[in-house]
């Protein structure tokens, strides 16, 4: 063992590695590592900020969902309590409207009614002429009757 | 140079684990550059261990180089794989300083990463089979060369000398030189500071100063010579399982699966300690 130059060159190496080390390496890599460990905290926070926002969104959303879901219930409801308003009003006005065109229909028929039997009349008592005027031809013999016929004709 | 035979044939096993033991080691002596044959005493300052410094440099450098150009192009958004390795590393890092260091200090955090990540690789050294790059070295006209720069003691008590100044330096910073020579002095045993048993406080001091002395000096000893203790042991059994012929090589795999924990393991005890060192050194609530 003995002790030369190599000790101090040694020591003054070690000086300088170690001036470097402090001066252009340790706080790069641990300014690196230390922003990194803020990066990542900041990240951490923003997660869980955006879980509490994602969790109070869909609390709100539920709501709104709630609140959609009981407005569409009364419109349908309100739909239809109209619509049966609706269908009874269109009953009842074809109620009337069927009375109203039996009635016409009725009266109508009446009145056909009427002409048809004004007419048979009148055809009856054609048919009753002429069928008296028949029998009265037949019934009036020239021979018979001819002095009757003669008077009459004399007369016209 | 001088050249020598490398043949495993020509040489004894003493020759080769010296051989693998030995730093290529440069000085100048009388104006010349002499390689190899330095009279190197305890303390010889005009001798370098080539092989442990530019190892050592370039590992760090190329560390240093690669985590450079990750930092450069750091992102706080999406990071690349080379990006999440490096973070997670000085993660880690960050991590155990956090736990162990209360206080406010821009060094610690990048001291800590450099020790840990320079020793860890110094010692990653250990795991390339012995003789690849001596052998390759020896074929390049290089006579020696020791691979792990952590199994020579210059390099461990650099590094943990430098710890141990910073110690200090923040000791006095943050405690004052009175309260530094405070905690020295007047701890574990509290000197009496009224009556007759006053006359008895130097020794009380004197007794603490040896006391604490001691655990303050055996901080840089113990962490140098643990992880140099640690790496020029395995290197060794390394080379010893090299001298076993064919039966090295599953002997050789289950050492180094072994020694992968004990790199990793070094290199973060060192860290650990420096921590923790350092953090006493803040620590005002005595």
């Amino acid at each position: 063992m003995n002790f030369n130059l190599t000790f101090i060159g040694q020591t003054i190496a070690m000086i300088v590695f170690v001036w470097f080390c402090m001066k252009y390496i340790w706080p790069f890599i641990m300014g690196a590592i230390e922003a990194r460990q803020n990066e990542i905290a900041d990240g951490l926070a923003a997660a869980e900020r955006g879980r509490s926002d994602l969790a109070k969104a869909k609390g709100e959303s539920e709501q709104l969902i709630a609140e959609a879901r009981e407005r569409a219930r009364l419109i349908v409801d309100q739909a239809n309590t109209r619509a049966s308003e609706i269908v009874e009003q269109a009953r009842a006005e074809g109620e009337q409207e069927k009375v109203r065109q039996l009635e016409g229909a009725r009266s109508e028929i009446e009145v056909e009614i009427n002409r048809a039997r004004d007419d048979l009349r009148a055809e009856v008592v054609a048919i009753a002429v002429a069928g008296a005027e028949k029998l009265l031809a037949r019934e009036i013999d020239a021979s018979d009757h001819g002095e009757m016929l003669d008077r009459l004709a004399a007369e016209l | 140079m001088e050249e020598e035979a490398h043949g495993a044939g020509a040489q004894s096993a003493s020759d080769y684990i010296n051989h693998h033991l030995t730093n290529l080691q440069v000085c100048r002596i009388d104006g010349e550059w002499v390689w190899n044959h330095c009279e190197a005493g305890l303390f010889s300052l005009n001798v370098l261990n080539v092989d442990s410094m530019v190892i050592a440099f370039l590992l760090g450098a190329g560390f240093l180089y690669l985590f450079r150009r990750v930092a450069k192009n750091a992102t706080s958004g999406r990071p690349g794989k080379l990006q999440t390795a490096i973070e997670l590393l000085v993660g880690f890092v960050d991590g155990s300083v956090k736990d162990a260091f209360q206080g406010h200090n821009k060094v610690i955090a990048p001291l800590s990463l450099t020790i840990f990540v320079w020793v860890f690789l110094m010692n990653l050294m250990d795991l390339i089979p012995v003789d690849w790059l001596p052998e390759a070295a020896a074929a390049a006209g290089v006579e020696y060369l020791k691979v792990v720069p952590t199994t020579d003691p210059n390099i461990t008590f650099a590094m943990s000398l430098s710890v141990f100044v910073l110690v200090i330096y923040y000791s006095i910073k943050i405690k004052g030189f009175g309260g530094f020579t405070k905690e020295l002095t007047m701890h574990p045993f509290t000197p009496p500071t009224r009556g007759i048993g006053i006359v008895t406080a130097p020794f009380f001091i004197a007794f603490n100063f040896i006391l604490e002395g001691v655990s303050l000096l055996s901080k840089p000893l113990s962490l140098s010579l643990r992880l140099f203790g640690n790496m020029y042991a395995g290197e060794l059994i390394f080379i010893l399982i090299a001298l076993l012929g064919l039966y090295q090589l599953p002997l050789h795999f289950g050492w180094a699966v072994f020694h992968i924990l004990v790199i990793t393991l070094q290199a973060f005890i060192f860290m650990v300690l420096t921590i923790v060192y350092l953090s006493q050194a803040h620590d005002t609530g005595h």
